[in-house]
């Protein structure tokens, strides 16, 4: 259960950047290759802000999906599942995209 | 309620040292019985900068949680101004205004995971960060590499359980210095404890450091402590899929090693199916089939460490 250690470290930032604002919405990315789980981070996001300057505030997620290049056949594609395999059958594959795990912005009231 | 971990407030955080060799005298604070590693009275315990032979930390301090900005290890994270750059506002300023980030979540992490980088490189120490399943071997495995490796190179391990300082019992008696670090629920290790354990442990430059990971599959993929190789350890015992399962894991695994091949006659495990998996994970990580036990292939392991072992500095 990573994801709880994940929202607060989300809190944890936005609140040492803006410790006196009242924020009323954050938004995330969570590349579908960066291992974390958006509904997890939705579930603990409430409990986590509880007491803090986030408390109340919107949870917007963005998922983009992974993209990944073959080193046998060249292929750019987007990979179906955490694992990576290129459709020609090639698991050599570099992560292009997907793995980012990121505060994008947050908007305060 | 700890946001970091999900425990409870009486939960927290706990590191305890006990040192094998006599190496007492350094500040480290005076010789004294790790609590909870009660019958080694041939070994002197101490806690870095406090000076206690027994200190529970309180797991807002500990859990590597960036409003702990007391830490004298990271005097470098004063309140309120974290390293990224200028905030960009995008709205007027009379309604609610949107405040442009750009900033990983795990920023803090990889921050410290950097520097303790820098600091095993400038002492010339490897650090390995050991990850595997619960029961998959990694105590016995260090056991036995203490042993493979005695008089060859010092190996020190920093042991990473939920709870109770048993594993550290275990690789005390086997001869090396450990810290022990219990993460209450936590269900990882992250960099900010290896931070704390390392200064601790204070490891003799062209030494290794074993940091044995919490006992899980899942977490602690995702945080950076600072290593400069990551070894998955997996058992035959365990079924040959665990690759597919849990590819976060095994794609950024430096060496993947086999663990209980001793017991290939009575299990039903197909070692061509897992390598196979692992290659699609992924193909460039080396996989070594080992029995701790026996000591089967334990050699290939020594060479693997000490190839990537530096040279001791003056």
């Amino acid at each position: 259960m990573h994801e709880l250690a994940i929202t607060e470290g989300v809190v944890d930032a936005v609140t040492g950047r803006l410790p006196d604002a009242r924020i009323t919405c954050v938004r995330l990315e969570i590349g579908a290759l960066s291992g974390v789980v958006a509904d997890s981070v939705r579930f603990c996001f409430d409990l986590v802000t509880e007491g803090t300057n986030l408390e109340g505030a919107r949870l917007e997620i963005i998922e983009p999906p992974g993209l990944c290049s073959c080193r046998v056949c060249g292929v750019n594609f987007e990979p179906d599942g955490p694992i990576a395999i290129c459709p020609c059958g090639s698991a050599e594959v570099t992560v292009l995209a997907g793995q980012d795990l990121k505060i994008t912005s947050v908007q305060v009231g | 309620m700890c946001a970091t971990c999900g425990c409870s407030s009486g939960s927290s955080v706990t590191l305890l040292l006990a040192e094998h060799d006599q190496r007492h005298g350094h500040g480290l604070g005076g010789p004294g019985h790790v609590h909870g590693l009660g019958g080694h009275g041939h070994s002197h315990a101490a806690w870095g900068q406090a000076g206690h032979e027994d200190v529970r930390l309180d797991g807002h301090e500990a859990a590597g949680h960036d409003h702990d900005h007391e830490d004298p290890g990271h005097g470098a994270h004063p309140a309120g101004s974290p390293p990224q750059g200028e905030l960009t506002t995008l709205d007027p300023v009379d309604g609610p205004r949107t405040i442009e980030l750009q900033q990983k979540v795990l920023a803090k992490n990889d921050e410290i995971a950097q520097e303790n980088r820098l600091w095993l490189r400038e002492r010339g120490i490897l650090a390995v960060n050991l990850m595997s399943s619960p029961g998959a071997g990694k105590t016995t495995l260090l056991e036995a590499t203490m042993r493979g490796m005695a008089g060859r190179v010092s190996i020190s391990v920093v042991e990473g359980d939920q709870e109770t300082a048993l594993d550290a019992t275990r690789v005390l008696a086997a001869g090396s210095s450990v810290v022990q670090i219990n993460t209450g629920a936590g269900c990882h290790l992250d960099a900010e404890m290896v931070a704390r354990a390392l200064r601790c442990l204070d490891p003799p430059s062209g030494s290794i450091v074993m940091i044995e990971n919490v006992g899980n599959l899942v977490c602690p993929a995702l945080f950076d402590l600072g290593e400069q190789a990551r070894v998955v350890l997996a058992s035959v015992t365990e079924g040959a899929d665990k690759p597919l399962k849990y590819p976060h894991m095994f794609r950024q695994a430096d060496l993947v090693l086999l663990n209980k091949t001793d017991l290939l006659p009575y299990v039903d495990f197909d070692v061509r199916e897992y390598s196979a998996g692992l290659r699609k994970v992924t193909p460039d990580a080396l996989l070594l089939q080992v029995s701790a036990t026996t000591g089967d292939g334990m050699h290939a392991w020594y060479d693997w460490l000490r190839r990537r072992t530096p040279v001791p500095q003056d």
